[in-house]
């Protein structure tokens, strides 16, 4: 900087006075020299020193990092600890690689859980999907009706989870419950779910349908109320039918919500736990004994910590691969 | 065709203690291009969903020709919509848009198919009949829901609820000259809904004022611009609107204060005395030397430059008048000048309903 003013000034100087600029100019030559010979190296540096570099902004991100770390990462890899290792006792253990990995997804019991809990989602999905937009269609869309029917429908979403398995392991009784006595004794067909096992599941399915179909008829009713009224008037004017009402203009508008309804229900079905535990806890048999099921007896009833870990890991790496590939088939078809 | 009747229609959204539309009785003639011009919230809408038949009515029947279509469910009336956005199919291709109303009223295959091909070729649609509609640019999505309801071989009229508002400005006068063209093309009746009056004004063969519910105007452009039947009609056609300044009938001569400003004429017999409004356009107030009536003076509190024009802006005890002058006038605020009125141009209001016009003093023309 001060090499440039020092020129400008030279400038100036020798063109107005001519008969001094020899010494001004003989003057300033010695500042010149190293100044500009200092310029070419100095001014990258120069420049890059100037500009700010405060990143203390990071350290807004750890309370992320650390809660992460706490809640997910560290959890995980206590997890994945367990799975490498044999652990006799507290100060007795072997890393045995991936042994565990390959003798958990070759046991025949645990892939037949995988099987079922398959299976279970699958029909909870098929279930609940198509039920839960019925539902939301046939749901008023102006007046009264509206806060009644929201509270009626929400409201097995307000009942905890052992709740509801109670309710439903009484309610299916054939003795002494309401449902399960009204199928032995109106429709005369025998039902038993703590012995048949098709009754059982059957009583399992039926429950998860009861308790969270309200969930993809919320989410789907929100997302028919976002569609906006000039679309059902030109339909009146094009004299569609209601079916191709629903299938041209509610349907095609319902994507984003049941993406997100199907990612939530297969999530959650898929892990389903407490209310089978409480209604048949897995039978009879090995009838409702799934995934999450066959996991907490291994290990929270055997102990099996180094199966139980590598169990809980191909498990989370299951749903996390279904989910991805059901988001990216609904997302990606039909643009 | 057929012409659309309203005969006492009124619609009262909570129950008859406010009506959004005064019961008005009301003729739209066949193959006419009307505008409904109105400010927002004025009952356009809901005028337009009574023809359709989206709304019924709380009082009076609807004539299409000379049935009675007030208990006609929409998919029955001969009735095309356009609604402010546009409202397509998304999923499917233009072509199955346009094919959509006929395929829903089990029209045969091959009448569908040259239907369809007649009306894209109209709108210029048939380079995108393939496409899926929801990739179309916002004004070829208008066009495509207009396709639809011209697409019937039965439409009476076509009802457009303001169909410009989302296309953007260059585009708007491409789409007006093009639905200018398929009214000549078709002769359906087109009622198009606008809160803005150059749309209106360029399009309509008749342009039809609505305010708070009811028709104050209806006409041929010049007409509500050169004659106002109401001042809500001087205010909202011309820009900018009609000056309005009250004043006082007494002894047959129009007063604003002292000043005598013209001789006032009745529409039908003399007015009686009592106080008026007088209301004249911009355009047709001149500055002059002559103080010649009707007419009044003014102080002028400052000009404003508009390029083309200066609108020149002055008071009357304390009401603004402004005039339209040509660009590059010279009055200096604080100036009192001379405003006078051109013949035939200057009319009296009362209860904002025109009742008469002003004429010079001395009883000749004013000119």
């Amino acid at each position: 900087m001060t090499g440039e003013r020092l020129n400008d000034v030279s400038g100036d100087v020798s063109g107005e006075v001519s008969t001094a600029g020899a010494v001004v100019a003989g003057d300033r030559v010695e500042p010149e020299a190293p100044v500009g010979a200092a310029l070419p190296r100095d001014e990258p540096g120069g420049q890059a020193d100037t500009k700010p570099r405060n990143n203390r902004a990071w350290f807004l991100v750890l309370p992320v990092v650390v809660s992460v770390a706490f809640t997910a990462v560290i959890p995980l890899m206590t997890v994945v600890n367990f799975s490498v290792q044999d652990i006799f006792s507290p100060t007795d253990r072997i890393f045995v690689g991936l042994d565990w990995f390959r003798s958990v997804s070759r046991d025949p019991e645990v892939r037949a859980a995988f099987v079922r809990t398959l299976l279970f989602s699958a029909q909870v999905l098929l279930l609940e999907i198509p039920l839960g937009v019925a539902i939301a269609v046939s749901m008023p869309r102006h007046g009264l009706g509206v806060p009644v029917a929201l509270v009626l429908v929400a409201l097995p979403l307000l009942i905890p989870w052992n709740v509801v398995g109670t309710i439903w392991q009484i309610f299916a009784r054939g003795d002494i419950g309401l449902g399960g006595w009204t199928i032995n004794n109106v429709l005369g067909v025998n039902f038993n779910y703590t012995l048949d096992s098709t009754d059982a599941w059957i009583t399992v399915l039926i429950m998860d349908v009861w308790h969270w179909t309200p969930l993809v008829a919320l989410l789907a009713y929100a997302g028919l109320r976002s569609i906006p009224e000039p679309y059902f008037q030109a339909a009146q004017i094009d004299a569609a039918s209601g079916w191709a009402t629903f299938r041209h203009i509610q349907l095609p508008r319902l994507r984003g919500v049941l993406t997100i309804a199907i990612l939530l229900r297969f999530m959650d079905s898929f892990m389903i736990y407490t209310e089978p535990f409480v209604v048949t806890g897995g039978g009879p048999g090995n009838a409702t004994s799934f995934l999450s099921i066959l996991l907490s007896k291994i290990a929270v009833g055997q102990f099996d910590l180094g199966p139980a870990g590598a169990f809980s890991l191909l498990y989370f790496l299951t749903v996390q691969i279904v989910s991805y590939v059901f988001f990216t088939v609904l997302t990606r078809t039909g643009r | 065709m057929a012409d659309i009747r309203l005969e006492g229609v009124g619609h009262s959204y909570d129950g008859g203690r406010t009506w959004a539309l005064r019961p008005m009785t009301w003729t739209w003639r066949s193959d006419r291009a009307y505008a409904l011009l109105g400010p927002s919230g004025c009952g356009k809408t809901t005028l337009l969903n009574i023809i359709s038949g989206l709304l019924s009515p709380t009082t009076g029947r609807v004539w299409l020709g000379d049935r009675d279509v007030t208990a006609v469910p929409t998919a029955r009336r001969n009735i095309a919509q356009v609604f402010q956005f546009p409202v397509l199919y998304e999923e499917m291709s233009v072509y199955d848009n346009l094919a959509f109303p006929l395929r829903n009223r089990k029209y045969p295959k091959a009448e569908i198919d040259q239907r369809v091909r007649r009306v894209s070729h109209l709108l210029g649609l048939d380079d995108h009949l393939r496409r899926r509609s929801r990739r179309l640019d916002p004004g070829r999505q208008q066009i495509v829901s207009l396709g639809r309801g011209l697409v019937r071989p039965e439409v009476a009229a076509v009802l457009l609820d303001e169909p410009l508002t989302v296309i953007d400005p260059a585009m708007k006068w491409t789409l007006r000259s093009k639905l200018k063209e398929i009214h000549r093309d078709t002769g359906h009746t087109l009622i198009y809904v606008t809160h803005d009056q150059t749309e209106a004004l360029t399009f309509a063969d008749e342009v039809v004022v609505l305010n708070e519910g009811e028709i104050v105007q209806a006409g041929e452009p010049t007409e509500l611009f050169l004659s106002p039947a109401h001042e809500f009609v001087g205010h909202f056609i011309g820009s900018p609107g009609m000056n309005v300044v009250p004043a006082e009938i007494a002894g047959g001569a129009v007063r604003v204060g002292a000043e005598a400003v013209g001789r006032a004429v009745g529409e039908d017999g003399d007015l009686p005395p009592g106080p008026v409004r007088i209301g004249v356009r911009p355009e047709f107030v001149r500055i002059t030397a002559a103080q010649a009536t009707p007419g009044l003076t003014a102080r002028i509190t400052g000009v404003d430059r508009m390029g083309a024009y200066d609108l020149v802006r002055a008071r009357v005890d304390d009401h603004p008048l402004v005039a339209k002058t040509g660009a590059g006038s010279r009055y200096a605020p604080g100036a009192v000048e001379f405003f006078r009125f051109d013949a035939g141009r200057a009319f009296l209001f009362r209860d904002a309903v025109r009742c008469g016009s002003i004429a010079p003093l001395d009883g000749r023309d004013g000119s």
